[in-house]
């Protein structure tokens, strides 16, 4: 569980964090989206004491995470920076982790065999690629068998198989009743792990909602149909919890509140012909756009004039 | 195994057992810092060239001078007052070097390789990292200048025993020196600690120690002669000397008087790192 209540981090005039509260419960994972630059790295560096918030708190299990007496126990993090040292192999940076906590060896070599890395893991990391780098931060990550996992771009530089890796590790996480809290740009990774949704944009959290609310409300659930008689349509169709829109005298009708299917068999029942019958489906992708539009606007527009200044 | 079969990573996933036994405790960072110390090949090669200085000059200057006295040529000045003593510890100046600059990257190498991320997420209190690697490397410093100054000097003696200079290890004071010499070198790599903490940049920190100790010394010229003799026995490399020097001139400290202005040297260096420490962002 992790509670973020009107947590801001200022560098000089920047503010990178703007009064951000919110909520990760355990039993699932929460993906934390924004575009770059929206301060979900510095979030997560705060939430376990590497960066100080300028004003408001961020616990964790109920404390401020550095008054844990086992931290690593509480919450295992993955930064989105590379946090080992090149000179040092995977077993002894693990190692030395786990001293820090008394976690026996045994576990060391349990997390080098369950992320993959027995091959190289008296290599050192420094000559690793990408994908062995994250698979060597994961397994730091998982090492005190904390309640709380939190990943910081978990997929770069993995392979497809490490991408279905981490889903399926990220889900069972959370089936065991741990939170996972996961951030990532790739708004389609989201979609297939995450139950509930925290998008920031420029500090501010923009919607902390589940992921078919999201798309729901960006007019995820609208049907585009074509039919020669609009007006008898309209008429059928009509009922509680039911939108059309459509321009006077075109064949095209926008509707909100029923299926595909349960538009064509009303159409069926009193003979109007159809013509196109479309599920708009909006994905999570355009949801998030939609949503981070003026974030990203605002990056846009101050772009030239900065060229031309 | 390979991991494109593991997809059900289950054995990371077991009920959590809340063991009471596993927390951090001050001794277990000092372990994982003594660990991390060894577990870089940087501490293996420059432990082995601090004790290299230490024991080839030594033998190096000790030879020269045995050559000069036996052929009877004329004396280099430089050698005039030299004693087996003295020879044996001429490679200590470059075994400051080489202890302090390890020193120095033993914490700012963490920070400029990002460890440190994972190191203060482990001990989030961060003050016991500061204080195990203190102890650690200045452990480990004083065991290398120990072995390098014991060492230089029973090489030395055994060089120099035919000559008017010759000197045994029992001789008065030699014993106290040497160790005064590793205990010099001991708390020249916690300085160096100190100051990679500080700065959190190796060419910083390096820089730093240089110039604390080789630089600042020779500029001492630059001040009026009467503040010259005011502060430069106080200095972190006359001071430092003075603890293990065997014969006291006027115008230096003691050597109970030089361990203790070290150690008020280190002890500001550890502060300044502490309050950067804590109070910084990682």
């Amino acid at each position: 569980m992790i509670e973020a209540r009107q947590l801001t981090k200022r560098y000089g005039d920047k503010t990178a964090v703007d009064g951000v509260t919110f909520t990760v419960r355990p039993g699932a994972v929460t993906g934390f989206l924004g575009p770059n630059g929206a301060g979900k790295s510095t979030t997560m560096r705060m939430i376990i004491g590497l960066d100080a918030p300028t004003s408001g708190s961020v616990s964790v299990n109920g404390r401020r995470y550095a008054r844990h007496a086992a931290p690593l126990h509480e919450v295992g993090a993955l930064l989105e920076a590379r946090s080992i040292h090149p000179g040092r192999s995977a077993f002894d940076h693990l190692m030395a982790l786990a001293h820090t906590h008394g976690i026996p060896r045994g576990r060391v070599s349990e997390l080098i065999e369950l992320t993959g890395l027995q091959p190289v893991a008296r290599k050192r990391a420094g000559a690793f690629s990408l994908g062995m780098g994250q698979r060597l931060g994961i397994a730091a990550a998982l090492l005190g068998d904390p309640q709380t996992i939190m990943l910081d771009e978990p997929v770069n530089g993995l392979d497809p198989e490490g991408v279905l890796w981490i889903r399926n590790l990220l889900t069972d996480l959370a089936a065991a009743g741990r939170t996972v809290f996961v951030s990532s740009h790739l708004m389609s990774e989201m979609a297939l792990v995450a139950d509930h949704l925290i998008v920031v944009g420029r500090g501010r959290v923009l919607a902390d909602t589940t992921v078919q609310e999201l798309v729901r409300t960006a007019g995820g659930d609208t049907v585009a149909v074509a039919t020669a008689d609009p007006e008898q349509l309209r008429r059928v169709l009509s009922g509680p919890g039911v939108e059309i829109t459509g321009r006077p005298g075109s064949e095209q009708l926008s509707v909100t509140g029923m299926s595909p299917r349960a538009i064509g068999l009303a159409a069926a029942e009193h003979g109007i012909a159809l013509f196109e019958l479309t599920a708009k489906a909006v994905s999570l992708e355009e949801a998030f756009m939609e949503l981070t539009k003026d974030a990203v606007e605002y990056h846009a527009t101050t772009t030239p004039a900065r060229a031309a200044a | 195994m390979s991991i494109a079969t593991e997809t059900r990573p289950s054995a990371a996933v077991p009920a959590r057992t809340a063991d009471p036994a596993r927390k951090v405790t001050g001794a277990r960072v000092l372990r994982s810092e003594w660990y991390k110390q060894w577990s870089l090949r940087s501490t293996w090669i420059t432990l082995g060239l601090g004790l290299l200085f230490l024991l080839a000059f030594g033998t190096i200057a000790s030879l020269r001078y045995k050559s000069m006295t036996g052929s009877g040529q004329q004396m280099d000045p430089d050698f005039a007052d030299a004693t087996t003593y003295s020879l044996a510890l001429f490679g200590t100046t470059f075994a400051t070097i080489a202890l302090g600059v390890l020193g120095v990257l033993s914490t700012s190498g963490e920070y400029t390789t990002g460890m440190i991320r994972s190191t203060l997420a482990a001990v989030p209190r961060r003050l016991p990292v500061l204080w195990s690697k203190a102890a650690v490397y200045g452990v480990v410093a004083f065991a290398v200048g120990a072995a390098g100054a014991f060492g230089a000097f029973l090489i030395s003696s055994g060089v120099l025993s035919g000559t008017a200079k010759a000197m045994g290890i029992s001789a008065d004071g030699v014993v106290t020196g040497l160790l005064g010499a590793a205990v010099y070198l001991g708390l020249v790599g916690v300085i160096g600690v100190a100051l990679g903490a500080l700065l959190r940049s190796t060419a910083g920190g390096i820089s730093a120690f240089v110039g604390l100790f080789l630089l600042v010394p020779g500029l001492m010229m630059l001040l009026p002669k009467s503040w010259r003799a005011d502060i430069t026995p106080y200095l972190p490399s006359n001071a430092g000397e003075s603890i293990f020097a065997l014969h006291h001139v006027t115008g230096t400290l003691t050597a109970g008087n030089g361990l203790l202005v070290l150690l008020g040297w280190t002890a500001l260096a550890l502060a300044g790192a502490a309050i950067r420490l804590v109070r910084s962002d990682a």
